[in-house]
């Protein structure tokens, strides 16, 4: 379990760390946390030719509000969001979804903006960016800004360009009146999920966000649907999934997660919003 | 002299300054010889599989590289290691012509360090023809599965039947027959530290050299010694000071003491191999999984009359050396706590394509007690009796009390344990809680087990496996040696060398508080080693740390070698002091005669005048500077001609009980309360007692819950991280009542008894139990396997609503593979595409990651491919045939691929049907299976991956048809989905 030859790079901006990975092409690999990555390297299923450590780039580690947004450079470890006093208020299902996000070790290293960049079908941070409708804010030569649900395109894939960099997620501040609720059932407190549900309910409307079953996060939106309505929706929904057997669930398994874990998050959101 | 708890400073631990400040020193800490090789080891991704060739002339060519040694190398300079059971297989420490297992060895790369060793693993390049897999092991028994050892003819490996009493008269007799049939499933008790070895060779005379974090039993050593092929005075094998846990798993690093060794020797340099958690996950050791059934003569008052014993046990690719003991070691405790004499057991031994099982913490305990405490909650609920009263019932009640198998239970007072566990840890108050739960509307249940924990193994219960007549043939074998030696050095300090190898347990503070005691000194006086040297130590075959022997048995030497030593020093002491021997009192690091404490001498001058002064001794007496004791009980004899046996020295007891509630949404199982009695003799440490058993327990709620070693059909290994083999943490771990009742066994000079199992063989019983009576009053009495994980649960809650109008599965449901299905539309004719998917250049443009594609024949493709997800990428060589070619409409695709993180192989079909747009529907179905490195760390993963891989190829061939990129726009969605 060692990792296969690299080259390592500490870049000092985000301008040298971009020009890198341009310059590298498909073997660069940004190297943040590395909670995810260096595990794959140990294991030589990642065989980057570089890794690019933006970790020292100064100004990355601060978390922004601007123009209703909370913004989270690429220097973010997840506890330091998750420590952040008043995101409760300010991004509630995020406050909810980041306790699930590994444990208190990996949390301490692993980022915010790393994990949107694994894109792992069960992560708790894409599945909030994406029900948020937030944005991940690209930068190759040009800086460009796309809405969470364009980005991940598939299990560990994304609309990132080899010789771009995330700079920084952002997640719309939390209105007036919207109730948030997020649940997850995983084997261990920690570990991935099998199914996470977010749940967003303002007024009449409602989203449900699910992740750990299709290979990216899924959002359902309803205009209104009433208590007697919420099961038969939940049973389209669970079976609309992409469900299938794994070592540690069974497709129905996930469906039947689907059904109960959503209803119950839904439930909770709404108080939360009345 | 007695052991006293009460006046022994038996608070602190002497190990734990060492292992808390990060200074304890572990084997991957141990200096090694300057020009020390490191290794690496190829493993096979396959789980059965023939060795045609293996090119490693790359391998060899890479700067750094000093030897690649394979299975034909390490056979010229070695033995197979010896079977236990006279059979004819062999089992050598690395592949030789075969791989059986995924994840044994097949080369070992040695260079100059552990990372070029690893470079070199992905330059090898080993031709395996697949052979069928044997993966079930009631399966591997039938007459047509395929052999793994081909001498020996049949994949069972012994087979044997037992009567005592009168089993069948008892059947005839008593009014009801119930039976249950359990499954008991393969897991570990995964320690921190994995394994580790140096090893070094002289040609010159002295033989062989290792240090490993070997546990024992040493009854291992000449086992290593043959496979070596020197006497055993020429292996010299020692160990760290330190080892992070055991469990028993580090009986396993056995096979790769011999592996190292012989590289050394070939390679004529030291090297040493450190074991990675993929390399122990999947390939170290495991527990035994087992197919019981068992089956119960009852009255109707359900007292038990006759046990029916079914076991086939699967010991994986090899029956390896100490197996089969696993089976054999519970052989005399079969009945349980029950007083039941008659009994028939039917024993048999299958080799299929697994890791080789050995040692594990409960060591065949969990297997037996998993289907005997299932059975007498099923004889309560078939009864409809108290599941309490049918336990009661049944319990021993005299002692020493004999088994029908021939055990000796030395002491116990069960009934009583029972009565104080159910009052003090308040079994009516739980019943009040399950009434009021259920009322609640909630899924509650209870869960009982009693339990008898043997300790201190008889050496011969292993020859139980073989019949009297090869018995008599190969001479008995019995007995269970301690041996422990005191030292005085010339200041008069205290050195204490005991035969057991610790592994954090703190032997050395309890071994250094038994001493000080008899010699009225300081437990920080006496310095215990527990380092093992099979040079310079005294040890037997029975020497290690397993069967929860220390206490009972390793202890007991030390006691004797204490008292000895006290009663030689007596005599010096009474000499100078003008006093009879036995008036003298050691108490506060002196020695006075009894009732004249004033005039006292120091311990330090009684004990360094062997060094200084042996004039001063007694005339008839030899010095006194060391005392080695032998102590070795009795009883232990070796099975009679009536294959009864004494299989262990000491019986504890434990009566468990338990609440689980099971969560209506997620169908987790939550421990609501535990309550463990334990009679485990005279408790010597409070506060280790309290951590063995809680450390056991924490085990067996892994293997209660979450853990598996699983295994596809294909014999692919499937839980090769934490994060697919799940030990449980501090968060999953419930909290637990612990109650003691002590009956000092009469067996062991201390008169304690082991303690460090029990609730590994109590506790997954305990709570299947309790969740099958939380199921009772919806599903009636249900067939659990462990581990109870929610998916598992969730079959026994609501039945699940039904699909909507329309709904169509995502992939076809044909066993556990890699299956999908898809379709694309592209723009260009059928034949078009037929043409683009039978030419080689065209492919290499459209398969994503080609290097070159070759067409060898005309119904052949070959390709080397880089595939992969996100990061996740490897190299692999693709072979594609072509079959039922039918163009330009379908075509029936078998490939296979092999690269450095493991192989595939898998058959899809594909259908071209003209579009009345002048363009193409692609449909495809596909049906593959993944083995080696990939599937053991990554499965949560392939089937999105496959799914990804797959789509890239029909994006790149729409491409290349001419098609416009906005048809495949929603390709992804049509991929493996018919949404």
């Amino acid at each position: 379990m060692k990792p296969a030859p690299f080259d390592y790079l500490r870049a000092g901006t985000v301008q040298e760390a971009q020009a890198a990975l341009a310059a590298e092409g498909e073997g660069a690999r940004v190297i943040a946390g590395g909670q995810s990555l260096v595990a794959m390297l140990n294991m030589r299923l990642a065989r980057p030719t570089l890794l690019v450590d933006v970790m020292h780039v100064a100004g990355g580690a601060e978390i922004r509000v601007e123009r209703g947004q909370l913004v989270v450079p690429f220097a973010v470890r997840q506890a330091a969001l998750l420590n952040r006093r008043d995101l409760l208020s300010e991004v509630p299902l995020l406050a909810a979804a980041l306790p699930w996000v590994g444990h208190v070790q990996t949390r301490a290293r692993g980022t915010v903006c790393g994990s949107v960049a694994h894109a792992d079908p069960s992560a708790e941070i894409a599945l909030a960016l994406v029900a948020l409708d937030g944005t991940v804010h690209l930068r190759g030569r040009r800086a460009r800004r796309l809405p969470a649900a364009e980005f991940f395109t598939g299990m560990m894939q994304t609309a990132a360009r080899p010789d771009e960099m995330i700079e920084a997620v952002s997640f719309p501040l939390s209105q007036e009146g919207t109730g948030h609720a997020f649940n997850e059932v995983g084997i261990r407190h920690g570990d991935f999920a099998i199914v996470s549900v977010g749940a967003i309910a303002t007024g009449d409307r409602l989203r449900l966000a699910i992740g750990g079953v299709n290979d990216t996060p899924l959002v359902r939106d309803w205009s209104s649907l009433d208590e007697r309505q919420v099961d038969d929706a939940l049973n389209d929904l669970a079976w609309s999934l992409d469900a299938r057997d794994d070592l540690h669930a069974t497709a129905r398994y996930r469906r039947d997660l689907v059904r109960r874990l959503g209803r119950k998050t839904i439930k909770e959101a709404r108080q939360c919003a009345a | 002299m007695a052991f006293d708890t009460k006046t022994a400073d038996v608070e602190e631990r002497i190990e734990d300054g060492a292992l808390l400040s990060g200074s304890a020193q572990f084997i991957d800490d141990l200096p090694f010889a300057v020009g020390t090789l490191h290794a690496a080891i190829l493993r096979s991704p396959h789980a059965h599989a023939s060795i045609v060739s293996i090119d490693s002339s790359r391998a060899r060519a890479l700067p750094g590289v000093a030897a690649v040694i394979d299975g034909t190398a390490l056979a010229k300079v070695s033995e197979p290691l010896m079977v236990g059971v006279k059979i004819p297989i062999k089992c050598w420490p690395m592949a030789v012509d075969r791989a059986r297992y995924v994840g044994e060895p097949v080369v070992v790369v040695l260079a100059e360090d552990r990372y070029v060793a690893e470079d070199a693993l992905d330059l090898i390049e080993v031709t395996y023809p697949p052979l069928p897999p044997v993966i079930d092991p009631e399966a591997a028994l039938d007459v047509n599965a395929h052999v793994l050892h081909e001498d020996l003819e049949t994949n069972l490996g012994s087979e044997r039947s037992f009567r005592y009493g009168d089993p069948e008269s008892a059947r005839e007799a008593a009014p009801r027959c119930i039976a249950v049939k359990v499954r008991y499933p393969r897991n570990s008790c995964t320690p921190m530290e994995t394994y580790g070895v140096l090893a070094a060779y002289d040609p010159h005379g002295t033989g062989y050299d290792i240090q490993a974090n070997f546990q024992g039993p040493f009854s291992i050593h000449p086992v290593i010694a043959r496979a070596l092929k020197v006497p055993g005075s020429k292996l010299r094998l020692r160990t760290p000071p330190n080892s992070g846990g055991s469990f028993g798993v580090k009986q396993g690093v056995f096979p790769y003491i011999v592996l190292m060794a012989a590289c050394a020797r070939i390679a004529d340099r030291p090297v040493k191999w450190i074991e990675d958690r993929l390399e122990h996950l999947t390939a170290s050791v495991s527990a035994t999984n087992r197919v019981v059934e068992l089956q119960a003569a009852v009255e109707r008052d359900g007292r038990v009359t006759a046990l029916f014993w079914d076991q086939i046990e699967d010991v994986g690719a090899y029956l390896r050396a100490p197996e089969p003991a696993t089976l054999y070691r519970m052989h005399g405790n079969l009945c349980g706590a029950y007083d039941i004499a008659n009994l028939s057991v039917r024993n048999r031994i299958v080799m299929t394509n697994k890791t080789p099982t050995g040692l594990n913490r409960g060591f065949g305990g969990p297997q037996i007690y998993y289907a005997l405490e299932r059975l007498m909650q099923r004889i309560a609920q078939e009864l409809e009796l108290d599941p309490l009263d049918v336990i009661r019932r049944n319990l021993i009640s005299a002692f020493p009390y004999r088994t029908a198998s021939g055990t000796t239970y030395d002491s116990g007072d069960y009934v009583r344990a029972f009565d104080v566990a159910l009052n003090d840890g308040r079994y009516a108050e739980l019943l009040s809680r399950r009434d009021q739960a259920r009322a609640d509307g909630r899924i509650y249940g209870i869960g009982l087990t009693a339990a008898v924990e043997p300790s201190v193994s008889n050496m011969g219960y292993l020859s139980t496996a073989l019949t009297p007549a090869q018995r008599a043939k190969s001479g008995p074998k019995n007995g269970a040696h301690a041996a422990a030696t005191i030292s005085l050095d010339p200041v008069g300090s205290v050195t204490v060398q005991i035969d057991s190898v610790p592994q954090g347990q703190g032997h050395q503070t309890v071994a250094a508080n038994l001493v000080s005691g008899v010699l009225g000194l300081r437990s920080k006086d006496v310095r215990v080693v527990a380092e093992f040297d099979t040079a310079k130590d005294a040890w037997s075959i029975a020497a290690g740390n397993y069967s929860s022997r220390f206490a009972a048995s390793t202890l007991s030497a030390v006691q004797l070698a204490a008292d000895r030593l006290r009663h030689r020093l007596s005599r010096i002491a009474a000499a100078q002091l003008n006093g009879r021997p036995e008036d003298i009192v050691f108490a506060g690091g002196r020695v006075h005669l009894n009732g004249n404490p004033e005039a006292s001498i120091s311990f330090a001058r009684i004990a360094s005048a062997s060094h200084w002064a042996p004039g001063t001794l007694p005339d008839d007496m030899e010095p006194v500077i060391r005392e080695t004791a032998i102590w070795s009980p009795e009883e232990l004899a070796a099975p009679t001609s009536e294959d009864g046996i004494n299989s262990s020295l000491c019986h504890s007891f434990i009566f468990d009980f338990c609440g689980v509630e099971i969560d209506a949404v997620s169908g987790q199982v939550r421990v609501d309360r535990y309550v463990t009695m334990h009679d485990c003799g005279r408790v010597l440490h409070a506060g280790m007692v309290e951590g063995q058993i809680r450390g056991a327990f924490a085990q067996a709620i892994g293997a209660s819950l979450f853990e598996e070693f699983a295994y596809g059909p294909d014999g692919a290994f499937l839980a090769g991280t934490f994060a697919d083999y799940p030990v449980p943490t501090v968060l999953e771990i419930p909290t637990l009542d612990i109650l003691h009742i002590e009956t000092p066994s009469p067996l062991t000079l201390t008169g304690a008894k082991g303690v460090g199992e029990g609730n590994c063989m109590s506790t997954p019983v305990c709570v299947a139990n309790a969740v099958a009576d939380a199921l009772a009053p919806k599903c009636g009495a249900v067939d659990l396997v462990l581990p109870l994980t929610p998916a598992r649960i969730a079959e026994f809650l609501d039945a699940e609503p039904a699909a909507p109008e329309g709904y169509q599965p995502a992939a076809p449901t044909t066993g556990k593979g890699l299956t999908g299905r898809g379709r694309a539309k592209v723009s260009a004719s059928p034949q078009a595409i037929w043409d683009l998917l039978m030419d080689p250049e065209q492919l290499a443009a459209i398969i994503p990651g080609a290097h070159g594609v070759s067409r060898p024949s005309e119904d052949r493709f070959s390709a080397d491919v880089t595939l992969g997800v996100g990061p996740v990428k490897g190299r692999y060589k693709v072979d594609v045939a072509l079959s039922e070619l039918d163009p330009p409409s379908s075509a029936l695709l078998t490939g296979r691929a092999a690269g450095a993180l493991g192989m595939g192989e898998g058959t899809g079909r594909v259908n071209l049907t003209a579009l009345p747009d002048g363009g193409t529907e692609i449909a495809y179905e596909y049906d593959a299976r993944v083995g080696g490195k990939v599937a053991s760390v990554g499965g949560r993963l392939l089937d999105g991956a496959a799914r990804i891989v797959i789509g890239q190829f029909f994006t790149a061939l729409g491409r290349r048809a001419g098609g416009q990129r906005t048809l495949f726009a929603r390709l992804f969605g049509w991929i493996g989905g018919g949404k």
